[in-house]
């Protein structure tokens, strides 16, 4: 029996010493973040703009097969955060330039994508290069002016998420088998390019 | 087989409810940042905030279902596309006349092709028709967009809110298998050819070319009812 007390009043002991010490609740964070690494893992939540671009590519990789998806997974992460990393050491971020590219590549993969031409491996894979190293860049450049000194450890959170992204989507188009399935992929695509021509027509608004 | 068919349809009777609950929820804001909230949300109300635009969206779903095939997916891929033409030219500024009389008769005509189950032996005329049209609607929205949104997620809900609308019509067009829901659908093409006259109508309104210019009028927040985007 006393056993048992004991027991229960250690426990309530260590529950009011843990209830007395709790740590800040930080339940918004826009000012702590969450780390460079989860900051770099949440980018493609919060930026559309990099979002759709990995995911139009993954699924005009996915489209084109199974080869085309694995040399996308692996050259879209390392040019991304290769640019990424060639960006932290540059000045001068522009975020004009940012929108025209982010712009052009919803437009060109899109269109890509809804007309599913047959293009060769190496070009998809020379276009993942390309994307990557572009969007990767302004992210450098954009983390550089943000000055948080940890640019490199958000570009490894923003080259695993890029991984997973790339692998789920293009794994999905790879697995459309059925005509609708395609016929979805492509209507997205379709999407995106409809996106990037109205967000060009915006940036050019912008400039008058 | 078809027990099983008729459990599937009890099993999901409530999904339609549901998305209609879930498009009717109204926006949280309780952490609002300026400008990219409102633009997503802008671009997606846009399409829904005039009647000739459902109108026209609707019908090229219903088209594509009655043409069956591969127009079910070739028009509602053509239209978002070259409407985004449109709405290219119209931000940058580029003037397009007779843009008001363009949409009218684009419920008009499509409604028509609906009302008469018009079935083109080639699916370019379908796709030119639609293609014509989508760059008028498209030019209407651009040249009427909303200051201080952001483009990008403006484009993305635009896009996404006209997509949804010709699903909503492919959707409508599964009908078309019965035939009771033929002539439900070629009813419903019939309605979107009256509303196509009342369009015209009230277009070709010497009033309406007055205050052509007063579209800035920002139907991003605009309850949906008979007045027009242009």
């Amino acid at each position: 029996m006393s056993e048992r007390i004991n027991k229960r009043t250690i426990l309530a002991a260590a529950c009011l010493t843990f209830f007395l010490c709790p740590a800040r609740a930080d339940a918004h964070l826009v000012t702590t973040g969450l780390g460079p690494v989860y900051d770099g893992i949440g980018h493609f939540f919060l930026s559309p703009g990099d979002a759709l671009a990995a995911l139009a590519l993954a699924l005009l990789a996915g489209l084109r097969g199974t080869a085309a998806g694995r040399r996308a997974l692996f050259i879209l992460p390392a040019s991304w955060l290769a640019g990424g990393l060639a960006g932290l050491m540059t000045m001068g971020w522009t975020p004009l330039l940012e929108e025209v590219t982010g712009a052009l590549s919803f437009l060109l993969l899109g269109i890509l994508v809804a007309t599913d031409i047959a293009l060769p491996t190496a070009v998809v894979a020379g276009l993942a290069a390309l994307l990557g190293g572009a969007h990767g860049f302004f992210n450098g450049l954009g983390m550089h002016e943000a000055g948080t000194g940890q640019g490199a450890l958000e570009l490894i959170g923003v080259a695993v998420t890029l991984f997973v992204l790339v692998a789920l989507a293009s794994a999905l188009a790879v697995t459309a088998r059925p005509m609708w399935a395609r016929i979805a992929v492509r209507v997205v695509g379709s999407w995106i390019g409809a996106s990037g021509l109205l967000w060009s027509g915006w940036v050019l608004h912008g400039l008058k | 087989m078809k027990t099983s068919s008729i459990q599937t349809s009890r099993r999901f009777a409530w999904l339609p409810a549901a998305i209609i609950l879930l498009a009717l929820v109204p926006k949280a804001q309780a952490h609002i940042v300026p400008g990219e909230a409102g633009g997503f949300e802008s671009g997606f109300h846009h399409p829904w905030s005039g009647l000739d635009h459902i109108c026209a969206m609707v019908a090229v779903g219903l088209w594509g279902a009655q043409l069956g095939g591969r127009a079910m997916w070739l028009l509602p891929v053509v239209f978002p596309l070259v409407m985004s033409v449109g709405g290219f030219l119209g931000l940058i500024g580029v003037p397009l006349p007779g843009q008001e009389i363009g949409i009218a008769l684009s419920a008009l005509l499509l409604g028509t092709m609906v009302c008469l189950e018009v079935k083109p032996k080639s699916l370019i005329w379908p796709a030119i028709l639609v293609g014509v049209f989508g760059f008028y609607h498209g030019h209407a929205h651009g040249v009427e967009l909303p200051p201080g949104e952001s483009g990008l997620l403006y484009s993305i809900g635009f896009v996404i809110a006209t997509g949804t609308l010709h699903l909503c019509g492919i959707t409508i067009g599964l009908l078309h298998r019965w035939a009771a829901g033929r002539m439900t659908i070629r009813v419903a093409g019939a309605a979107i050819l009256m509303c196509g006259v009342y369009f015209l109508w009230a277009a070709v309104q010497p009033d309406a070319n007055k205050s052509a210019p007063a579209k800035v009028k920002s139907s991003a927040v605009a309850p949906a009812n008979l007045r027009r985007n242009v």
